[in-house]
């Protein structure tokens, strides 16, 4: 920069501006679950989020875990030797893992995360600092994700300004658990394969009503016809291959018959294994 | 009421001894993640790690977990596995996690768990603690749309057996224990606090088709039926095996027998004999000759196993097929329309 030989004051823009960063669900259940463990006169947990950078500069949060700290006033104390044994501990079992950057629980930036932002600096190139408000403060939960801009004078640090970067929340991770089993507080039982099925089918049912309806009603004149809709609705119907009805029928008979044959296959074995059960005991009581 | 406020400590610390049953696993919701996350990563490497938690009468609840290292054949890193774990509680009491273990978790490829190795462990845990339980994650089925998790104990009659390391016939007749009984699947809780409950509902997307609802619908499930099926030729193979064995044992047996019998007469006609002749009858048994010595019976334990394998494989066969059927014929009401 030709203006750094005057005085002026300067942003120090991070290198990439695309920067974002995804969340793993267990982050924020480890976050949670430190919180609710956290020590009884501590008002907050902070910990160091492990992860790695993806090719397109998006920082990917995969594991974190907590590290105790006592913060007063004006200085904050992080127990630096229990963060580096968790650290080697967590290399031993993920190598590719690496720390990214630092959560703590809490509505936005707060006095001391200054401070700490500037230890984990000192670890890794530019840190993502995870806020994760765990009061409710604002009625909701807010998940936030900083990084941390320099503002200098000339050569002289003045302060650091925590930016907020987008955050995927998306967790496809969890949605393969299932939010139902993740978001209430007592479930009973692990759905089967069937039990699954039913609700999977269910959802499409509604769906595939839902899309009916809409297209009812905006050829009977009752909605406006909304482009975007109608052109996502006829690349769905164009994704059904088109086949003649003897091919199709060929297909799914095919199949079914192919399904049923290695059902009869798994039947006959365990016929086998009962009878064999059967015999084996009867050759033991002769 | 009265009665119970007499017992003195002593009579309450033996009534405490007797265990209830354990009836259900609870899990956090957590420790699924965890699993999940760490068997997906390394799949289709077998991971295994330990689990944390608290044991609450019948319930045995798991409130967290912590992976292993992938295990190397070598004694000073078998040393530093051992540091590892003890660090790793150390630093996981340090900001208040339970830290008692209460079992191991482990992956698999297609539910094929049913080992020996799996008994060993599970007796090596439960020499130190009462209660264990051991968590199966199946990534293969997972991507299935099923969460394939399930929590297993070895039977009290088995472990028994297996401490006496005798699986003659004579005994498990005795014990009445089938391949049936070896291992038992408890049932599976899973609990939420309440603050991850506030936040998984905040964050549920508004969309109402899930990822899990995709992978229910993928309606290629032929490469996974084709391994599932080769797993059970293979066992198949190994248990023809292993009945071969028994059969060859079962000829030696009577074999033997046969032998015995012939050389049982020919003393008995000897000492006719020689009670006729006025000598001392010589004795009817021989334990230097070596038709007496008993043949060793081979244990079943090896066939129970790969009996507990071969079913398991068919169940799965099963509940894919079936949910196949399901698809298909989805497939055909929808083309219908």
């Amino acid at each position: 920069m030709a203006a750094s030989e005057h005085t002026v004051l300067q942003f120090n823009a991070p290198s990439t501006k695309s920067l974002s960063a995804k969340v793993h669900p267990l982050v924020i259940f480890n976050i949670c679950d430190c919180y609710v463990r956290r020590p009884d006169q501590a008002e907050r947990v902070i910990g160091t989020l492990l992860g790695s950078v993806l090719p397109d500069g998006t920082v990917d949060i995969r594991n974190s875990y907590a590290v105790p700290h006592t913060e007063s006033s004006d200085q904050v104390a992080l127990d630096i030797e229990y963060h580096h044994n968790m650290l080697a501990s967590h290399q031993k079992v993920n190598p590719k893992e690496v720390i990214v950057g630092w959560y703590s629980t809490g509505l936005g930036v707060t006095g001391g995360s200054a401070l700490i932002h500037d230890f984990y600096s000192r670890e890794v190139p530019n840190p993502v600092h995870l806020t994760v408000d765990t009061g409710f403060r604002n009625g909701e939960g807010n998940i936030k994700a900083y990084i941390s801009v320099n503002l200098a004078l000339g050569d002289r640090q003045l302060a650091a300004q925590f930016q907020e970067i987008p955050l995927d929340l998306r967790m496809v991770e969890a949605e393969r658990v299932g939010f139902e089993i993740l978001k209430t507080t007592a479930v009973d039982k692990l759905p089967n394969d069937l039990e699954g099925m039913e609700v999977t089918m269910e959802r499409l049912l509604t769906l595939i009503d839902d899309v009916y309806k809409h297209v009812d009603d905006v050829v009977e004149g009752r909605m406006a016809a909304d482009n975007s809709i109608g052109r996502f609705i006829a690349d769905t119907v164009a994704s059904l291959p088109k086949l003649s009805p003897p091919a199709f029928d060929k297909l799914v008979n095919d199949s079914m018959q192919d399904q049923l044959l290695v059902l009869y296959l798994s039947s006959m074995a365990r016929t086998q294994l009962g009878l064999a059960e059967k015999l084996n005991t009867a050759a033991q009581i002769l | 009421m009265a009665g119970s406020t007499a017992r003195s400590f002593l009579q309450v610390a033996a009534t405490e001894e007797v265990a209830s049953p354990l009836r259900v696993v609870q899990i956090e919701g957590l420790v699924i993640l965890k699993i999940i996350k760490h068997c997906k990563e390394f799949s289709p490497a077998l991971v295994t790690g330990q689990l944390l938690g608290l044991d609450v009468g019948s319930v045995l609840e798991v409130t967290n977990c912590f992976p292993f290292p992938i295990r190397e054949e070598d004694e000073e890193i078998e040393a530093d596995g051992a540091n590892y774990q003890l660090e790793m509680m150390r630093c996981l009491r340090e900001v208040n996690v339970d830290n008692n273990t209460v079992g191991w978790y482990q992956s698999t490829i297609l539910g094929s768990y049913q080992t020996v190795e799996l008994i060993e462990t599970f007796m090596n845990y439960q020499e130190n603690i009462r209660r264990c339980v051991c968590i199966i994650y199946d990534p293969s089925r997972s991507n299935q749309g099923v969460l394939a998790l399930k929590a297993l104990k070895l039977s009290d009659s088995f472990m028994e057996l297996y401490r006496a390391n005798n699986f003659t016939g004579e005994k498990l007749r005795e014990k009445n224990l089938s391949w049936v009984d070896i291992f038992e699947e408890i049932p599976i809780k899973v609990s939420n606090s309440a603050l991850i409950s506030a936040f998984m509902t905040e964050l549920e997307s508004d969309t109402p088709v899930t990822q899990c609802d995709y992978d229910r619908l993928q309606l290629s499930t032929n490469p996974y039926m084709e391994r599932n099926m080769e797993f059970l030729i293979e066992c198949m193979d190994d248990l023809s095996v292993e009945q071969q064995k028994f059969q060859y044992y079962y000829r030696n047996l009577s074999r033997q027998q046969s032998q015995q019998q012939t050389w049982l007469q020919k003393r008995r006609a000897e000492n006719l004999a020689r009670k006729a002749a006025g000598e001392e009858p010589l004795p009817e048994e021989d334990p230097s000759n070596p038709i007496f010595k008993p043949i060793p019976e081979p244990s079943r334990l090896e066939s129970f196993l790969i009996t507990n394998q071969i079913s398991n494989y068919c169940n799965q066969i099963n509940g894919v097929a079936g949910q196949s059927f399901n698809r298909l014929y989805l497939m055909k009401a929808l083309h219908d329309k």
